[in-house]
């Protein structure tokens, strides 16, 4: 398949960029790593009028800290935070996903702020971002609006994000040395969409944690925190038996599609083991 | 006579280091002037009526040469019928190069647009209005031949396209008298083979000259050249098709396919040269699929563990149609005559029926119902072992045909020269210690990790020899030959009718003849894929290329040589057998002194050839021919062995360790054929845990594209082991025999053995691939 006829616009400034976006609106795809876009276009399964290549615009590409979070810029590629070493002190959850993307060659074009936008429900990024209570800036002509995680993924492909505005960059709270944090997926190819996949940070205090996020992704139309598994480990120690409840409590609550290739069943029961798994490994860490 | 280096020398590829330099040359690469693109509209429904075609806005649309539908061509180009003489039963319907009234399959064809450029060609077809009638449809072998179930041609009456049975003793008796009878019903899912580069091609029609030149991705370019002199009325001798550099086959392009041979007709029509790329979608769809199998099969057994006979029932489809021009039989003719080979036993009794349903068709890919046929087997033999608490190894030990049984033939018919199993076991066991397995094994389930071991034994019938498809009426050449010519600087051009699609047949030629006349391998410079320039041959398919283009190359460079010796006999004054040709010089046989550089000599046969006696064969321009004689196949074997751990929380599995033991005759290059298993290998798992098409209830494909259709990929791939043994066949001077299919033979039923042997604690037996982690955890009672 080849893709239909396109323009091509290449703002060289977030002012020229949010300005023309405002006009266009629904006719424009924002283009950055491409590597979803340009397969759909090709598929003719998108068929944007115009491509808006953001990947010119100065300052979205950086990742800088600020005293209490960490700011990635939206164009920041995978391949580039598995290089950053501000990452991986501040954001080690983050350090720890992004190897479960895809393969190098996509990671070397693949952009952070595009997974999000995009809001894939089987991606890693999404999912770090709710567990890490990270807020998204995002940019139109009257200036910016952040909103949390928590509010962005509204569905299948969807979020909050309107056609006249650009994520720029997202903001992550640093990770405290109390951090504990576990990420994992079941894809049956390494570098496939995972079937199902958890990322979980949360605090830890001794062997007690608190503010356990259970974010998983691959397993709704969106990422989705597991609440009230979550709510049973808060100010609790990890205990074999404690571990079998979390398990059982995420499993009742999830509540995943059926696809023919993978029934519905399969991916509630691969939800128990990876909870049971990372808890596992952490109950490990904390001993 | 003497196998000299380069014969069995583990050289690279001739090809790698162009192809790793970006210089290969695929169909798509090649610009022709005034070319035209082609893009299909395929039917979106596994089964419709055509009502109507509307293409008046299709026509408007910018860069549009023409709009053609299934009448445009009548008169242009034939239709066919997929039917094997050797198989007279075989109802065959006839097809179309665009579907007419009806089209019978998700993907048929029904119109097509000819355009500047592929992607104005796309736009034009999404405005080409197709009127479809749905029409009830069949999905299901089963439900295909049930009383009362719709036809899908109406033309024949009923959805079996054929029957047959294959019987040696008294099943029935055997089976009452016997200790134990295991029984199983196994599925073999639908799947494909996926080449890195798709099927293509250009047709290149010239009227001034009632010329054709097709340039095509393709495995056998003296068959194509046949079909379209016939199919288009253009003759022969003015048709040339040219496969240039081929991005993998696997026996999918082997075949004449109705989308590629309207690009043929399309460019008669417009006197234009029409490519024709077909894209992932349209592969998934169009491309030959395979297996799709039901087998119930049962082995009885003696209580010291003899196999007293087996009885087979398989039940499988061709799709909408019979595939042309091989039929789509093969695979199903293969299963009833290869389950229990390895095994010593006396009765047999097999069955085949064979359907048509709507879905696209099925037919030849690598290792043509050997898979099936080995993995039923080699479950079977398990089972057994199992049940009479005999070790599995010991078990194939007891049941192997013996070296002394040979030669012989199966039960199923397939006469074998000498096989090496129990070799290929003892080898296999000098690098696996079975005992220490079971140990860790034992140890390993205690902390929760399900390992398992599987073995499973296999025959290839390789080298398919003209009879098979001779009498079954197709042009499918199996004559082979070779053509050499000495040119007058001392270097040798190479022309062979196999073909290389990647794999490194092309090196193996240049290796034979390099060896037999006793030059440098970089002195012979081998071509292929080109069916005006090469002589005849049938092309590389069913492991064939070694064997018998070899053959045909071993024979030419016999005569090249003798003819070499013979003009330099006349220069140096001495009898030609005192002389030898070693490493590109005549040389004194005794002493090894050089006396004449083959540039001298070649001199002399080109511009001086008054100076050679008459009489005296002096030819620098030869060919060798071979085609075997009263055999259908010429019988490879070998063993493989897989470990791997069945993660039973999530399904997944992870290979520890692979090994493949082989047997195919003297090895022309070692490296070549490691190669070639470890590839084979590859795809055989993918059968065995990825590969497989999955159709919604109502008839349509799920998965096709490469985001849901898996193919095996590099990191969850084990370290693929092989080990040779050199049985070579005593019906060619040569004695290689085949080698490209073996690896996927034998490792569905490897992987199936070894899943089945670590979940032995769970009492439970797969007999289902892929095996997918929901069929793994839906056994295990899990989800």
């Amino acid at each position: 398949m080849k893709a239909p006829d396109f323009a091509y616009l290449r703002p060289n400034t977030l002012e020229e960029a949010v300005a023309a976006l405002g006009r266009f609106g629904d006719d424009a795809r924002i283009l950055a790593g491409g590597q979803t876009l340009m397969a759909l276009q090709n598929f003719r399964m998108a068929s944007a009028e115009i491509l808006f290549d953001i990947n010119w615009i100065p300052g979205l590409s950086d990742i800088h800290e600020e005293p209490d979070c960490l700011v990635i810029g939206s164009l920041v590629r995978y391949a580039g935070l598995e290089a950053s070493s501000l990452i991986e002190r501040d954001a080690p959850l983050l350090s720890e996903a992004v190897g479960h993307i895809a393969h190098p060659a996509v990671r070397n074009r693949g952009t952070i702020g595009g997974s999000l936008a995009l809001g894939d429900p089987a991606a890693e990024m999404p999912a770090c971002m709710l567990a890490l209570n990270a807020e998204m800036v995002l940019c139109d002509a009257n200036g910016e609006r952040r909103v949390p995680a928590d509010e962005f993924f509204l569905g299948l492909y969807e979020t909050t994000l309107r056609p006249d505005e650009i994520l720029t960059a997202v903001r992550i709270p640093k990770a405290r040395p109390s951090q504990c944090y576990a990420f994992d997926e079941v894809a049956r190819r390494r570098g496939d969409f995972a079937l199902a996949g958890l990322a979980i940070a949360g605090k830890a205090e001794g062997s007690a944690l608190h503010s356990v996020r259970l974010a998983y992704f691959g397993v709704a139309d969106r990422p989705v925190l597991a609440v009230s598994a979550m709510a049973m480990l808060e100010g609790q120690s990890l205990t074999a038996e404690l571990i079998d409840r979390v398990r059982e409590a995420a499993i009742g609550e999830l509540d995943p599609p059926d696809d023919p290739a993978t029934p519905a069943a399969y991916r509630r029961h691969l939800g128990g083991v990876l909870v049971a798994r990372l808890l596992g490994q952490l109950r490990e860490r904390l001993l | 006579m003497n196998f000299q280096a380069p014969i069995g020398s583990s050289l690279p590829r001739d090809r790698a280091k162009r192809l790793l330099a970006g210089r290969g040359q695929y169909v798509d690469d090649i610009q022709l002037p005034r070319m035209l693109h082609l893009a299909f509209v395929r039917s979106p429904y596994p089964h419709a009526r055509v009502k109507s075609i509307e293409t008046i806005d299709a026509v408007a649309m910018p860069g549009v040469a023409r709009v053609v539908k299934g009448a445009d061509l009548v008169g242009v180009v034939s239709s066919w019928r997929g039917t094997h003489n050797l198989f007279p039963g075989l109802k065959a319907p006839e097809q179309h190069v665009l579907a007419g009234d009806t089209a019978r399959w998700q993907g048929e064809a029904v119109a097509a647009v000819a355009a500047r450029s592929r992607a104005e060609a796309e736009d034009a077809a999404e405005q080409i209005v197709v009127d479809w009638e749905e029409l009830p449809f069949v999905g299901d072998a089963e439900v295909a031949l049930e009383n009362g179930a719709t036809f899908v041609h109406d033309s024949l009456g009923s959805n079996q396209a054929f029957a047959a049975e294959v019987k040696q003793g008294n099943t029935e008796l055997a089976f009452q008298d016997a200790h134990l009878v295991i029984e199983r019903r196994f599925r073999f899912n639908r799947h494909t083979g996926v080449s890195l580069e798709s099927r293509g091609l250009i047709a290149d029609y010239d009227p001034s000259a009632d010329r054709l030149t097709v340039y095509q991705s393709h495995q056998t370019p003296h068959q194509q050249q046949d079909l379209y002199a016939r199919l288009l009325d253009i003759p022969e001798q003015n048709v040339r098709v040219i496969c240039p550099d081929v991005g993998g086959a696997f026996g999918l392009k082997h075949h004449l396919y109705p989308d590629e041979l309207a690009a043929c007709a399309i460019s008669k029509l417009l006197e234009r040269p029409v490519k024709y790329i077909a894209d992932r979608f349209e592969s998934f769809l169009s491309d030959i699929h395979c297996r799709d199998h039901t087998v119930t099969a049962r082995m009885a057994f003696t209580q010291e563990g003899d196999i007293v006979g087996m009885q087979v029932d398989d039940l499988f489809h061709a799709g909408a149609y019979s595939q042309y021009p091989r039929s789509s039989i093969a695979e199903g003719n293969q299963i009833i005559r290869l389950c229990g080979i390895p095994y010593r036993h006396e009765h047999y009794r097999a069955a085949v029926r064979m359907a048509y349903l709507n879905k696209s068709l099925l037919g030849h890919i690598r290792s043509v119902g050997h898979p099936i046929a080995c993995a039923v087997t080699e479950q079977l033999v398990d089972l057994g072992a199992k049940q009479l608490s005999l070790d599995p190894v010991a078990m194939r030990r007891r049941a192997y045909l013996r070296d002394e049984d040979f030669p012989t033939t199966s039960p199923g018919g397939i006469a074998l020269e000498h096989l090496s199993f129990h070799g290929c076991l003892d080898r296999a066991l000098e690098r696996i210690d079975v005992d220490a397995f079971r140990r860790e094994q034992a140890q390993l389930r205690e902390q929760g990790i399900y390992r398992g071991i599987g073995f499973a034994t296999f025959v290839d019938l390789t080298s398919i020899g003209p009879e098979y498809y001779g009498e079954g009426g197709q042009h499918i050449s199996a004559q082979e030959t070779c053509l050499l010519r000495l040119e007058a600087s001392g270097g040798i051009r190479c022309y062979t009718g196999a073909t290389d699609q990647g794999q490194g047949i092309d090196s193996g030629i240049q290796q034979v003849v390099a060896g037999v006349i006793g030059v440098p391998v970089q002195d012979v410079k081998v071509n292929s894929g080109d069916s005006e320039l090469c002589p005849v041959g049938g092309g590389s398919w069913g492991s064939r290329g070694a064997a018998l283009a070899g053959e045909a190359a071993l024979r030419a460079g016999q005569e090249l040589r003798r003819n070499i010796l013979n003009i330099a006999g006349v220069l140096l004054q001495k009898v030609p057998e005192l002389l030898d040709i070693r490493d590109g010089a005549v040389v004194d046989a005794t002493s090894g002194a050089k006396q004449l550089a083959l540039a001298e000599v070649a001199q002399i046969g080109h511009f001086r050839p008054y100076m050679v006696p008459d009489n005296t064969p002096s030819d620098l321009t030869v060919t060798g021919r071979y085609a075997s004689r009263d055999r259908m196949f010429l019988p490879a074997n070998g063993l493989h062995v897989a470990i791997l751990d069945v993660d039973t929380d999530t399904g997944l599995i992870v290979f520890q360790r692979y090994l493949v033991v082989h047997d195919c005759g003297r090895l022309l290059n070692p490296l070549l054929v490691e190669e070639q298993i470890r590839g084979g290998v590859v795809q055989g798992i993918g059968g065995a845990l990825y590969e497989e098409f999955i159709y919604d209830d109502d008839g349509y494909l799920c998965n096709g594209t490469l985001a849901d259709y898996l193919v095996p990929m590099a990191a969850e791939m084990p370290d693929i082991e092989v080990e040779h043994l050199e049985t070579p066949t005593a019906t060619s001077e040569l004695g290689a025999k085949g080698a490209g299919e073996a690896g996927t033979t034998g490792a569905m039923g490897a992987v199936l053995n070894a899943v089945n042997d670590a979940l032995t604690p769970f009492d439970v037996t797969l007999s289902e691939v892929p095996l997918t982690p929901p069929r793994i955890l839906r056994a295990l009672g899990k989800i």
